[in-house]
């Protein structure tokens, strides 16, 4: 089995850095459709002359490099363990070179570990073994002020009258957009869950922040209300920061999961602007980051 | 775009209002929750005897922040090992979390500005009002382009808290930030919050 380490310190020099393609596209729409101005316009000149910055003097785009969340989808002959071992060695080379801030703090104690590595949970790793022979891992670095802002509901919920069904369902998105103004670091990204128990609803919430702005849900029901909820929660008029404005969010990426007769949750992870996700992919002897 | 020198004056402050675009120099101190924690319970509410090296950092604190900006920020700082401290990454951090502690800080210290996201509560505005003073609103997530406004790294204080948490003394040129609560009541979170509260009632009645 190859030693990845390095490649795995490239990943998340990358995602720290340098912001994808397709979030750069949207921030600078956004920017556009703002008020000529207007401070709305003013942030997101700020945060597009940012992210440039932070790409050409691979610095970190935020100071807040959050937690590392790391989805490793290997082929039968790797070791998870060896792969959870590479992968924690490259977080605390990655924090000594500055790509990362030191974030892992003990809960009872209050100390800080000074290396990003915690206990178990601490980066955030998930596995799954997959068919193939193609090696993928995803990256996202989710910083702690929109983490603060995610949201669990259990419908049926009478103060926003939402019901067991997809209508119900947008007033739970709807509201957690509001109550979060521009505390998630707006204009954001929502990963909403639906069904599912409460820990698997928040994981695949966070899983669906790892697609693309510009893709298209292949369940048709829930593309037409990710449209739907992305015009909407712009209509909220929070705008950048929470300074008012035109974009509140960014996109809108939505699954659902079967759920026990009793539950039903809806689950909505708010990602900031600063959408860093990046991918890993090892086929034999060759290694890509996009 | 109005200039604004630390430490701040009384006028200078009143002349704020919301929505204003600020470009601040001169000496600021990061702190957030962990630092306004420890001067709560340690010199404020006095819940807990000093101890250590407190007493110095407090008598330093005190010179520092009269009139002057408490900075709601956790960098990413280069240079540990060598103590030759630079600031790589330095946006603002959620400021709502110092809302129970921040009024008194301010009073205790004569803070006259507080940066960082998201904005705070009533309790902050009143002492706003009274002090007076300003909460300045910085890009959230602008971290590098924030930190090339940081020209000097003085020194650090409570380092132990950790990196985030720690008090660092910072040199700012041409810092940028915009007014969104002002010595005058008036906060633009309020009245943001208020206007899409309007917009999400119309959306769920439909």
């Amino acid at each position: 089995m190859q030693d990845l380490t390095e490649h795995f310190v490239e990943l998340i020099r990358h995602t720290s850095t340098d912001l994808p393609d397709d979030v750069r596209r949207a921030l600078s729409e956004a920017r556009d459709r703002e008020a000529l101005g207007s401070v709305a316009r003013g942030a997101l000149e700020s945060i597009l002359q940012n992210v440039e910055l932070a790409r050409q003097k691979i610095s970190p785009i935020c100071q807040d490099t959050g937690t590392p969340i790391f989805f490793v989808r290997y082929p039968a002959g790797w070791s998870s363990r060896a792969l959870r071992e590479q992968i924690r060695a490259a977080v605390a080379l990655a924090t000594e070179n500055a790509y990362l801030r030191p974030n892992a703090v003990d809960s009872l104690s209050g100390k800080n570990s000074g290396t990003n590595l915690g206990d178990e949970a601490f980066p955030s790793l998930h596995f799954e073994e997959v068919e193939g022979d193609t090696l993928t891992v995803d990256l996202l670095l989710k910083g702690g002020g929109c983490e603060n802002v995610g949201a669990q509901y259990s419908l049926p919920d009478d103060r926003l009258g939402a019901d067991r069904d997809l209508q119900g369902v947008r007033r739970a998105v709807l509201d957690a957009v509001h109550q979060a103004q521009g505390l998630g670091c707006a204009p954001g990204v929502l990963g909403v869950s639906i069904g599912g128990d409460r820990g698997t609803s928040y994981a695949l919430s966070k899983q669906q922040l790892l697609r693309r702005l510009d893709d298209t849900n292949p369940n048709p029901d829930l593309a037409r209300m990710e449209a739907r909820l992305m015009q909407e929660a712009n209509r909220l008029g929070v705008g950048p920061m929470g300074f008012g404005g035109a974009t509140t969010v960014l996109g809108v990426k939505m699954t659902s999961q079967h759920r026990l007769p009793a539950s039903y949750f809806v689950t909505v992870s708010y990602m900031c602007w600063a959408d860093r996700r990046r991918r890993l992919t090892v086929r034999g002897d060759s290694q890509t980051i996009e | 775009m109005i200039p604004l020198h630390m430490p701040l004056s009384e006028e200078a402050i009143r002349a704020l209002h919301l929505g204003d675009s600020v470009l601040l120099s001169g000496v600021m101190i990061t702190a957030r929750d962990a630092a306004h924690k420890w001067m709560i319970d340690t010199y404020i509410r006095r819940t807990r005897p000093p101890s250590g090296d407190d007493e110095q950092t407090y008598a330093a604190l005190r010179d520092l922040l009269r009139g002057g900006a408490i900075y709601h920020c956790g960098p990413v700082v280069a240079g540990l090992q060598t103590k030759q401290y630079v600031f790589k990454a330095a946006g603002p951090t959620t400021s709502i979390r110092e809302e129970p502690y921040q009024g008194e800080v301010m009073r205790h210290f004569e803070v006259r500005a507080v940066i960082g996201k998201g904005g705070m509560g009533a309790r902050t505005l009143a002492a706003c009002s009274e002090i007076p003073g300003v909460y300045l609103h910085a890009i959230g997530g602008a971290a590098t382009l924030i930190a090339e406004t940081v020209t000097r790294v003085q020194g650090v204080l409570k380092l132990e808290f950790g990196v985030p948490e720690a008090m660092w003394v910072i040199e700012v040129a041409d810092f940028p930030a915009v007014v969104t609560m002002d010595s005058h009541g008036q906060s633009l979170h309020t009245e943001i919050e208020k206007a899409s509260r309007g917009e999400l009632d119309k959306l769920l009645a439909g």
